[in-house]
């Protein structure tokens, strides 16, 4: 290991990326190289084109122009397998394992010879445990994989590539899933990892995980490679400016005036469906005037608890008080009904239809009330109303209202969601991953409308598994393991690395 | 090879794609022709002049349109709401079936008799198909199989009836039903031209359907189940009660085939009452892209290609079963101008 402090020698050179999608420049003449030892931050908001670029180096696409280089050797274009060959492994956001199998069935599956099963198991066995060792990424290589938990799964992909002899580390968005404290060890790896002579490619829209991990930032807008700084030499304004643009002031909101519960949960439980976590017993206030954040790594029950408030789902135990009063009838039309509005975790699935037009799509919580229908008929005329005053006040970039709502950016789509759900003026509002995938200058405006309607008066449970959303926005903040919530705890009273213990389930119920 | 999404197709696409179609299956006709022998131009010049050159051709066309653009209906409504009903040909035979006892064992008079006949065709329709979308919606059962093989219980059955309790006694041992009586049946439009106000109520039923799925709060509902059931349920639609009601909307319209065909042309009711009226609905259905008034074009369509395909072999010799092929072509040629008006191919 002495041979690695030639820390300048180029592992990876793109040259002149270009690549269009009919008018759309998805990467635009990128060039860039990557040093051996060395952790590049790829940094950009969604639809930067970091995907893109990433799809080009791995042969998912091929470039229209420019070339890719590997230790020197031009990478065949279009050939998935060509730099799986030549060293470079990827962590894809959504991992690819197989649940059934050990650990180490699944780093070997696709390695062995397809003659000779089980062969050689002993020697690859060892190498996975002193890989294991080497790099910090403690996993037992007998554990099934559908029992690890997301932490380990991820430690998994990445001993898979290790053990490929992977020599450039590919990490797409690796700790959107992560609590602090697995970052932590993530980090710890990475580190390790370069002090071997690997190299990282970084990719993410966290500012601060950036700077803390990488040694250069490339920053990509627009398809554009807008900014290539050593992280020393910047700071997180500077990276957010970059990033979009312009300059970017975070939405501060003032001092909440809680009023009165408006919705109660009595400890509630709802079933396990399928492998999504159900609710056991909890105990849930929203009150007029305040954002309650919930924290939690994903899948530990946010799911059912947005089910439920949304009305698709029912209590299998406890109780549910609306304003005092226990609700006996529950549905989505009941919540719409009690003046809940929804916005839904996925835009895509359940907050649209991609092929009703927005005017369509705006009226889809009140189609069968008057002003948009009266007896079963549906004035069109109103409907279009509607649909005109939400995209004028809630600035929905669109070309009319009669445009099928799938040709809209995701943000433009999170803002009609937005304008449907406040305008019908709500009590209470459920936002779940209200932000999720939008560019900043719409995660403002979504996070500033939020404020303001509680500041109205309404009673906002926000779901987020961007832990530094929830500080920013929540009056109140909760955290989610297992089914299971924590106590309150007010604003400013607890720090990340304390809710991470809440939600790695190592909370000690009477910190609170 | 890639598929690119085209996200607004343009005009040129969307018009001249189909009409592309259309002329890659005159080609095939032609090209069928002169397999068989005959000259290619000629034939396609029988088949139009046997669908629609005289006067007795076009109204048989029209004729042969009517229960098609019923079963067509029938079809689009359910498959607008991803309700895949195959089974059309039970409920026109249900339709049948309940038209000719009414008509035929209540005696009543013919100003009530045919309404009333009309209204239980629908009802027994509509029953045929709730079992099966009470099926899928309380059990998950998958309704293509439930529809599709009641089409042949339903098939049985009338054969039991005919040759049973329902067999006419003046029958001569043939397997049939006693005829409807005079006033039971549907009158001609203009007297002396043989076409039935069964197919005004075809053109009407269409217009309704249309109406319905535009301007109605339950066809709003309809649609939104069919594209994205999920959303639907979240913003508060019934899903299910939806599925339920478009299922009594498509069977009764399904069963008005079989309605019009008794009381308006045959005035009885025989085990091959349908040629497949039921699943050619289904193709003219996907010919017209589920639009209730496109279904009256494309009935059309296909009703001229048979009924001049019919012509067309007596006069030429050329096999009527270029009928079927001709239609099978036009629904594969049509199926791919569609997905390339939502797609382009790229290379690489």
């Amino acid at each position: 290991m002495t041979e690695t402090k030639e820390a300048q020698d180029v592992v990876l050179r793109l040259s002149g990326i270009t690549k269009r999608f009919g008018v759309l420049v998805a990467n635009d003449a990128i060039s860039f190289s990557l040093a051996r030892g060395e952790v590049v931050a790829l940094l950009g908001e969604n639809g930067a084109g970091k995907t893109t670029l990433m799809n080009i180096l791995f042969g998912h696409y091929t470039a229209d122009e420019g070339t890719v280089e590997v230790f020197g050797q031009p990478l065949p274009a279009g050939l998935p397998g060509a730099a799986l060959a030549a060293g470079v492994g990827m962590v894809h956001q959504h991992f690819t394992l197989a649940g059934n199998m050990t650990v180490l069935e699944n780093i070997l599956l696709g390695t062995e010879p397809l003659w000779g099963v089980g062969r050689g198991r002993a020697a690859a066995r060892r190498r996975v445990l002193a890989l294991s060792r080497d790099f910090g990424l403690a996993v037992h290589p007998d554990a099934r994989v559908a029992t690890l938990s997301v932490g380990e799964r991820q430690r998994v992909e990445i001993l898979k590539a290790l053990y490929r002899e992977a020599r450039i580390l590919i990490l797409d968005e690796p700790t959107a899933v992560l609590t602090p404290q697995e970052s932590a060890a993530l980090f710890d790896t990475l580190r390790r990892a370069v002090a071997q002579g690997l190299s990282v490619i970084f990719i993410s829209h966290k500012l601060h995980e950036v700077m803390a991990v990488s040694s250069r930032v490339l920053v990509l807008r627009h398809g554009r490679l807008v900014g290539e700084v050593a992280t020393a030499e910047t700071d997180r304004p500077q990276l957010a400016e970059l990033m979009v643009g312009t300059e970017i002031t975070p939405p501060a909101p003032t001092e909440a005036r809680p009023g009165a519960t408006l919705l109660k949960l009595k400890t509630v439980s709802t079933p396990a469906r399928g492998n999504r976590t159900g609710l056991r017993g909890v105990d849930l206030e929203l009150r007029a005037g305040q954002i309650l954040g919930l924290a939690g790594v994903s899948g530990n029950g946010q799911g059912a608890l947005a089910d439920l408030i949304s009305g698709l789902e029912t209590p299998s135990a406890g109780s549910m008080e609306l304003a005092g009063t226990e609700i006996s009838h529950w549905s989505p039309r009941a919540a719409l009904a009690a003046r809940i509005g929804r916005i839904p975790e996925d835009r895509h699935r359940t907050g649209t239809i991609a092929d009703f037009t927005l005017t369509e799509n705006a009226v889809l919580e009140r189609y069968a009330e008057p002003p948009v229908a009266r007896r079963g008929w549906i004035d069109w005329s109103a409907a279009r109303r509607a649909a005109e005053q939400v995209i004028k006040a809630y600035d929905v970039r669109c070309p009319g209202p009669e445009t099928r709502i799938r040709l809209l950016s995701g943000g433009n789509m999170q803002k009609l969601i937005l304008g449907r759900v406040l305008e019908a003026q709500p009590m209470i509002i459920l936002a779940n991953q209200p932000v999720r995938g939008l560019d900043i200058g719409a995660v403002t405006y979504v996070q500033e409308r939020l404020i303001a309607a509680r500041d109205a008066g309404a009673a906002v449970l926000l779901i987020s598994e961007d832990l530094d959303e929830v500080l920013t926005l929540s009056d109140v903040v909760r955290v989610i393991c297992e089914g299971r919530l924590s106590p309150e705890f007010p604003r400013g009273s607890k720090t990340p690395a304390e809710l991470g213990q809440w939600m790695a389930g190592q909370g000690v119920p009477d910190a609170a | 090879m890639r598929l690119d999404p085209i996200t607004s197709p343009s005009p040129a696409r969307r018009l001249g794609l189909p009409a592309l179609a259309l002329g890659a299956t005159v080609l095939v006709a032609m090209g069928l022709a002169l397999v068989a022998g005959a000259e290619p131009l000629a034939t396609l010049g029988l088949i139009v002049k046997g669908a629609a050159g005289t006067k007795f051709a076009l109204l048989e066309t029209l004729n042969r349109a009517t229960p098609l653009i019923f079963t067509g209906l029938a079809v689009s409504v359910a498959f607008r709401a991803r309700l895949w009903n195959i089974g059309a040909e039970a409920q026109l035979y249900a339709g049948a079936l309940v038209t000719v006892v009414i008509g035929t064992q209540l005696g009543l008079p013919g100003p009530l008799a045919l309404p009333l006949m009309a209204l239980g065709a629908v009802l027994a329709g509509a029953l045929v198909l709730l079992g099966p979308v009470l099926l899928k919606t309380r059990l998950g059962v998958d309704e293509v199989v439930t529809t599709l093989l009641l089409n042949f219980i339903m098939a049985l059955f009338i054969s039991y009836l005919l040759e049973g309790p329902l067999k006419d006694p003046m029958g001569m041992g043939w397997p049939k039903s006693p005829a409807l009586p005079k006033d039971a049946r549907l009158p001609r439009i203009i007297e002396g031209l043989r076409l039935h106000w069964g197919f005004a109520l075809a053109l009407l039923s269409a217009l309704g359907v249309w109406v319905l799925q535009t301007r109605t709060t339950l066809g709003y509902e309809i649609r939104a189940t069919g594209l994205n059931a999920e959303a639907a349920r979240f913003a508060g639609i019934p899903v299910g009660r939806v599925l339920i009601k478009t299922a009594l909307i498509s069977g009764g319209l399904a069963a008005l085939a079989g309605f019009s065909e008794v009381a308006g042309l045959k005035g009885n009711l025989t085990a091959d009452l349908s040629p497949g009226f039921g699943y050619t609905g289904i193709v003219v259905a996907m010919l017209a892209l589920l639009h209730p008034l496109g279904v009256v074009v494309s009935a059309l369509f296909v009703a001229g290609i048979f009924v001049g395909a019919d012509s067309m072999s007596r006069a030429a010799g050329v096999p009527t079963y270029i009928a079927d092929i001709l239609l099978a072509t036009a629904l594969l040629f049509m199926v791919l101008a569609i997905l390339l008006t939502k797609v382009r191919v790229v290379r690489g």
